[in-house]
This record gives C-alpha cells, structure tokens and sequence, in this order.
C-alpha cells in the first residue's frame, strides 16, 4: 500500500500514527507539510529505518517550495508528479493520512 | 489504469486542489485515465463559476475545468456533492429553482450529484486518491 503524509510532525502526529500502522510493505510519500519530516536534524529519525528500506518518498516540488533540498535526510527518494502516478499506480490501495 | 480523485477543502485556502490537480494532470498526461473527481465537504468551493483570481494567480476552477475530464456520453465528472454544495450555497439552476434562489453558480464543466457516485468511483476505478486537510 502507499500512505501519503501531508502533514509536518510539529503540526499533528499522523506520520506516527502512520508508522504505528503501516506493514513491512508498504511505502510512505511525503507530500505538502509532510515534507518537512524529510529535512535532516528534525524528525527524519522517525522515518529513517523505512528510508534506509528504500521505502520512503517525497514530493520534490513540495520539498523546493519549502527550502529543504539541500538538507534532505539519507535515502529519501524524490519524486515529481509523474512519479507520484506511479506510486499510486505500484503500490495498490492508497491511504491519506491528513 | 482508472483513477478517482476525492477533494475535502476548498481553493486557494490550502494545497489540497492544487496538488490534486497536478496529480491529475500528471496521470492523464501518462496516459491514464481519471474516471471521476468528487468535490465533498468545503472542496465543493473549487466548482464556483463565479471565482475571479488575479490575473497574475492561477484560477483554479478554470484549470479543473481545462481537463475536461467527462464520461463517454460527454457529462461532466467533475462531481460536487449535492448535501455540502447547498449548505455551502454552491447551486446548479435544476437547485436554484427547486430551492427558490435566483442565481446559479456552479461552472458548466461540474455537476451536483449524491454521495453514490463517490462509492461508485471507488468501485468502478483501479485507485481512489484522497486529497484534503
């Protein structure tokens, strides 16, 4: 399954509770205000076994607009919209954690 | 592939239209196809024909409008529901007249319809994607 997150966790704790749920399948993208849980030195400690996994995505425009491109944490991979269809299209059902 | 879209908030008061618009755009122009989008909640403001940006800012009625996203016989699915277009005042003539009111203001590339055809996209489409706050 593919979680999105679209939430920072300064703001509400859906990326918890998304990781609290989620099976060892599925993949998170970061979307919105999700993606500032992808700024290094912040929460990225929550999200880091998954990225090391490969298992953790971010909206690229969403990462630029917010100023954190270059202190992304490790393994998180961008992507763009197109990249965004594809995941939905990948992975199956789609949950959004708002 | 078939995909729907469900909207919860309304334009230019968050990001919800706007990413779910790019995510659309982005499918179609992948080659997939969008069976529907459903406007519920405050998301029923993106189908206002009323709506004038400045002409420096997108308008992003017009842009849902442009994908001329409609079924095979050319109705619009672009899909307000109906119980949260007519507390929002959002209305279609058929509504305007029924409910008395003298003015109609839903964009001619929507329509108003019930909560079924959100069930109903999720049935009939491959992926339902929700968009909201």
């Amino acid at each position: 399954m593919l979680h999105t997150v679209n939430k920072s966790s300064f703001e509400r704790n859906s990326l918890q509770s998304c990781l609290n749920t989620i099976d060892d399948t599925s993949v998170i993208l970061l979307i919105e205000d999700g993606v500032i849980s992808a700024a290094k030195n912040n929460n990225s400690s929550m999200i880091a076994d998954l990225a090391t996994q490969g298992r953790v995505y971010a909206l690229k425009g969403d990462v630029e607009a917010r100023g954190i491109s270059s202190k992304l944490a490790d393994n998180i991979k961008l992507v763009d919209y197109a990249g965004f269809v594809d995941l939905v299209v990948e992975h199956g059902t789609a949950v959004s954690w708002v | 592939m078939k995909i729907s879209i469900q909207i919860n908030e309304g334009p230019y008061q968050h990001q919800a239209s706007d990413t779910a618009y790019q995510f659309a755009k982005a499918a179609i122009e992948k080659g997939h196809e969008i069976f529907r989008v459903f406007f519920y909640h405050d998301g029923v403001n993106n189908a206002s024909r009323f709506t004038v940006p400045p002409q420096d800012d997108r308008n992003v009625v017009n842009q849902w409008a442009d994908l001329d996203i409609k079924d095979a016989e050319g109705n619009p699915e672009l899909v307000v529901c109906v119980a949260a277009a007519l507390r929002r005042g959002m209305l279609d003539e058929s509504e305007a007249s029924k409910n008395g009111v003298d003015m109609n203001n839903i964009h001619p590339a929507f329509r108003i319809s019930g909560l079924g055809q959100l069930i109903e996209a999720g049935i009939q489409s491959d992926r339902l994607v929700v968009f909201g706050d």
